[in-house]
Parts: C-alpha cells; structure tokens; sequence
C-alpha cells in the first residue's frame, strides 16, 4: 500500500531564529484523502505547508512526495505538487488564458498536451467566462479560482490548499469546497483553514497543530463522535427538587441553568432522554424543553488547544 | 527550455507596462537628438577634416558620439528596468509560483536575466538604426560599428546583472533602482580617485575594476580577450550571487 501515500512528512523541524515553528511533525496522506490541517494563527501551519511545497527548506527532518524525496530530487517532487499560497501567486498584468498556459509550461506539461490541461483546469474553477480577461480586473473570488485552477493545472498527486476560502461569498465558499470534495477523489488534498465548519463539511480527516506541534490526528467520523452530547438541556414548568433529578437513572450531574432549566450530564454511551421524558409526565412536571447539547468543533478545537497550552504551562512551571 | 519559458514572460510583462515603451521612446528620442547634433557639426567639420591626412570618418565621429552616450543613458536606465523583476515578485508573493514549480533556482535567475537581455538587446538595436541610416549617404566602417554594438551590448548586460541581484537583496523596487544606479555609477568613476593617488599598483586595481576602462577600447574596435573576459566575469560572478540570494531565501528568514 505504499504507493498510495501520497505524502509522507518525518520528523520535521524548522527553526528561525531562536523560534522553533515547526516541532517534531509527521504525518502521512493516502490518495482520495482531504486533509484538513487547523490551528490557531501563528501555529506553523503556513510553514508546514511551504515546506511540503519546497518554498521553504526545513531545518530537519524528510519529505516523500508519491515516493520521491523532496530535498533530494526537488524537481520531480514539485512536478507533483500544486500549491495554492494565502495569497494566490497570480500576474496581474496577464489574462487568465495567459496565465494558465504559463503555469502549464512551468509544470513541464508537453506543447500539444497544454491547450487541454488549460480547458480543463478552466472547466474545473468555473473560469470559462472569463479565459480573456484580465486577472487584475477579476473579483477576489474569480482570483482566488485562477488561484486553485494553477495549483490543479497539470492534475498532480497532491493539491496543496492555504486557506482557499478566505474572502469569498458564501456561495462561492460553497462552490469551492465541493471542488475541493472532488479534488480529493483523484489527488490528495491539503486544505489548511481556521473556519471549523469548513473541514467538518469537506475533510475525511483532521490535524489540529499547535505551537509547532500537531496535537490531534483523526478522522472526521471519529470527530464527530466525539462531538457527540454527553449532556441534555431540560426544560420544565413544575421542576421537582434538584436531587429528585439526580437521582434519575443514567444521570451523573444536574446544574441548574434558571429556576424551569436544566444541564443534565449522563454518559456518553447512554442517552436517558427517553426515560426522563417518560418520568416527566408521569409525575406531572411540565415538560417544555428536552435538547440533546452538541459540542461543536469549534468547542473540541478550544479544548484540545488549551489543554495543550496548560500542559506546557505546567511543565515550564 | 524552461528558461525561455521565463524569459518570454518577463519579456512580455515588461511590455504589458508602459515602462518599457516609455524608456525606449525617451531613449531613442535623445539619442536622435544628439545623433543629429553630432551629425550637423561633422558636416560643418567636413571641409577642414579632408585637409589631415587620414581624416577620421563619420563612424569615428558621429556612430561613436550616439554609443558613448548610450552607455551613459543605460546607466540611468537599466536600474529601472531591473528594479522590479525580483522584488516585485517577493513582494506580491508570486515567487511561489515559481518557487514550488519544477524548476531549479539558476533556470529561475537565468530566465529572468535572458529576458532583461532581450529587452536590451532590443533597446540596442534600435539604437543602432541610427548609424546604419548613414549607409544611405555613404560608406561606413561596419567592423567598427560591430564593435560599439558588441560593447554597448555586453555593458548593459552587465548593468543587467548588478541589477538583477541587488533585486534579489530587497521587496522595495525603488531600494534596487537607487542601488543599482549607485553602483553602477561607481563602477563607472571608480578610476578617477586612481589617478589622482598617484599610486600605481592602486590605480592599476582601480583600473582594472573600473567599468568604463573595459567598454572604451572595445566601442573604439579594439577588440581584446581580457575586456570581453572582465564582462564575462562580472555577469557569471552577479548572476551566481542573485541564484545564492534566491536559495538562501528558502534556508533562512
């Protein structure tokens, strides 16, 4: 199966000047794989990302893009790699056909493959408007496209995506992340984003990194079980005392929110919402309100990045 | 290969803006200026010229006038043209581009020098319509005319490469252009403090370092290896410099 992994980083470091960026990351992409990789700013993601592309050397560590090894055998490492930076490397002074058939011709592809390699890439970013005209009097969002159109141009293993998404209207948003969704049936796809949503809505797998270090690896699915409640919100117009509550089966805590609601912490494997309900009215309290409480994302993010933060805290105490 | 690819891009980037045009219009437009001046006082001349005996004819006269200025205009010129074609890529960010394509940092160097120099190499040609017009009035020494065409050529190459890697040293064009026209502008006075010292060995140095004692005996025909060598050797020493630069922006920030 080793030919399937698209990429694979070992032990990376990257140091500037007295500041370690990048601390001891590895981690592997399998073809058909969308990756996303988050963090807070400032975290190293941007750097990992210009490392993988050979924009920046690594003070240590190896890089294996589909077999070939970065640093040894640069250029046909980049020949497989398309990269879309923050800020999307365009000429502004050139149409987008021009444009496109440039980064063709840098790629290498051949002189008779190029015009289709461009249409494609075109059809693929929604650009076929506008082929003629000039990348500086396109939209941010049209920008952006030709942005991802080079990164895709000459179809190489791994797209490389920073933060595609910035700035651009919801409906483009949408438009790009099912792009991406496809990208990812072919190529393996970095997406590095801090819009959570985001990697829940295209990515089969997350990495959240913190101050250099990745902190979290897993799949979505798994993420989404983990987001599962652990906690139900009750609402009633007769509550009886806080300890009759309590003593409800599969409940491990009760805090009262206002004088008619309710946090209810139960296991996560249990769901004793049905129980409660019945209970309820049984007993005449009044129910108005019965919520699972799902802990978003965002909540999991917070929680794994500042545990870590504490983590270190104690350790330089 | 890919090095074309670059060259031809630069090329038409550069005349996408009007800097291009504008630098070749105001350019040709002096140089014609002068170009009639000197062709005027050479006509005036003419009479009391066929009285030596081996009177020095209009390339001497007239031909060397235009490229001798040329030279001086390149100076101020070439830090323009130069400033922007690395700097400018730092700075909008579109160096990545190039960065994570396949190519080496020297195809990157060589193909935005090749297309400064088809820039120049334009700029001198049509420099050299001027001279070549005389045909129509008369016979010119055409080995002579090579040999300015030759120097004014190789001197704006080397301009060309000074400014390339002081672009390569800042995100700020204007830094580069205020740059390269200082040093090139020592380059070419560098001689003169060697030869009021008095000092031989240190005039000889700054001699040799000097730019414009490699450009005048070759634009005057005399066509000697060590000249054509110097030339050589500052754009090769520039341009390794400029790749350096590039590669040592991936090592370190």
């Amino acid at each position: 199966m080793s030919n399937d992994n698209l990429i694979s980083v070992e032990h990376l470091y990257r140091r500037y000047a007295g500041l370690v960026a990048v601390k001891d990351v590895s981690f592997e992409l399998q073809r058909g794989e969308v990756l996303g990789f988050l963090g807070p700013n400032g975290a190293g993601k941007t750097t990992t990302m210009q490392i993988i592309t050979g924009n920046l050397a690594p003070t240590s560590g190896r890089i294996l893009i589909n077999g070939l090894d970065l640093l040894d055998r640069p250029r046909q490492a980049k020949g497989e790699i398309g990269y879309l930076p923050e800020q999307p490397p365009l000429y502004r002074e050139l149409t987008v056909d021009e444009y496109l058939r440039f980064c063709a011709r840098l790629n290498r592809l051949r002189r008779d493959t190029i015009t289709a390699a461009v249409d494609r890439a075109k059809q693929r970013c929604g650009l076929e408007q506008v082929g003629r005209r000039l990348i500086n009097n396109l939209s941010k969002g049209y920008q952006q496209r030709v942005g991802i159109a080079q990164a895709i141009i000459h179809s190489p293993a791994v797209v490389v995506l920073d933060e595609p998404t910035v700035g651009l209207d919801p409906i483009q948003i949408r438009e790009i992340r099912e792009l991406i969704r496809e990208l990812g049936e072919e190529h393996g796809v970095i997406l590095s984003t801090h819009i959570l949503p985001e990697v829940q809505m295209t990515c089969d797998r997350v990495q959240i990194i913190n101050r250099g270090q990745l902190v979290f690896s897993d799949h979505v699915d798994n993420l989404d079980r983990r987001m599962q409640s652990s906690s139900l919100i009750l609402g009633l117009q007769q509550p009886p005392a806080q300890h009759i509550l309590e003593a409800l089966p599969g409940i491990n805590d009760v805090q009262a929110l206002d004088n008619h609601r309710f946090r209810l912490l139960h296991a996560a494997e249990t769901n004793p919402a049905g129980a409660i309900a019945q209970q309820a009215v049984e007993q005449g309290w009044g129910l108005f309100e019965l919520t699972p409480e799902h802990k978003t994302l965002e909540q999991i993010f917070v929680e794994i990045t500042s545990s870590e933060q504490s983590d270190t805290e104690i350790e330089a105490a | 290969m890919m090095v074309f690819t670059l060259a031809q891009r630069e090329l038409r980037t550069l005349f996408l803006s009007p800097l291009a045009w504008s630098i070749l219009a105001v350019m040709q437009f002096i140089l014609a200026y002068l170009f009639l001046t000197s062709l005027n006082d050479f006509i005036n001349l003419q009479p009391r010229l066929q009285n030596l005996e081996s009177p020095p004819g209009a390339t001497e006269l007239v031909v060397a006038q235009v490229y001798g200025s040329a030279a001086f205009i390149f100076m101020m010129v070439v830090p323009l043209l130069t400033m922007r074609v690395i700097s400018e890529e730092r700075r909008n960010r579109s160096i990545a581009l190039l960065f994570s394509a396949p190519l080496s940092m020297t195809e990157i160097v060589l193909g935005k020098y090749l297309g400064l120099l088809g820039f120049l190499l334009l700029a001198c040609l049509m420099i050299s319509l001027m001279p070549l017009s005389l045909l129509f009035a008369g016979p010119l020494d055409l080995g002579l005319l090579l040999a300015m065409f030759l120097a004014l050529f190789l001197l704006s190459a080397c301009f060309a490469a000074i400014g390339l890697f002081l672009s390569t040293l800042t995100l700020q064009p204007t830094i580069a252009a205020i740059s390269t026209f200082g040093a090139l502008l020592l380059l070419w006075i560098i001689d003169w403090a060697g030869d009021q010292a008095g000092d031989i060995d240190a005039s000889g140095v700054l001699e040799y370092l000097s730019i414009l004692r490699h450009f005048e005996p070759l634009s005057r025909g005399l066509f000697s290896s060590t000249d054509i060598l110097y030339f050589l050797l500052f754009i090769t020493v520039f341009l390794v410099l400029s790749i350096r630069r590039l590669d040592a922006d991936r090592l370190q920030h």
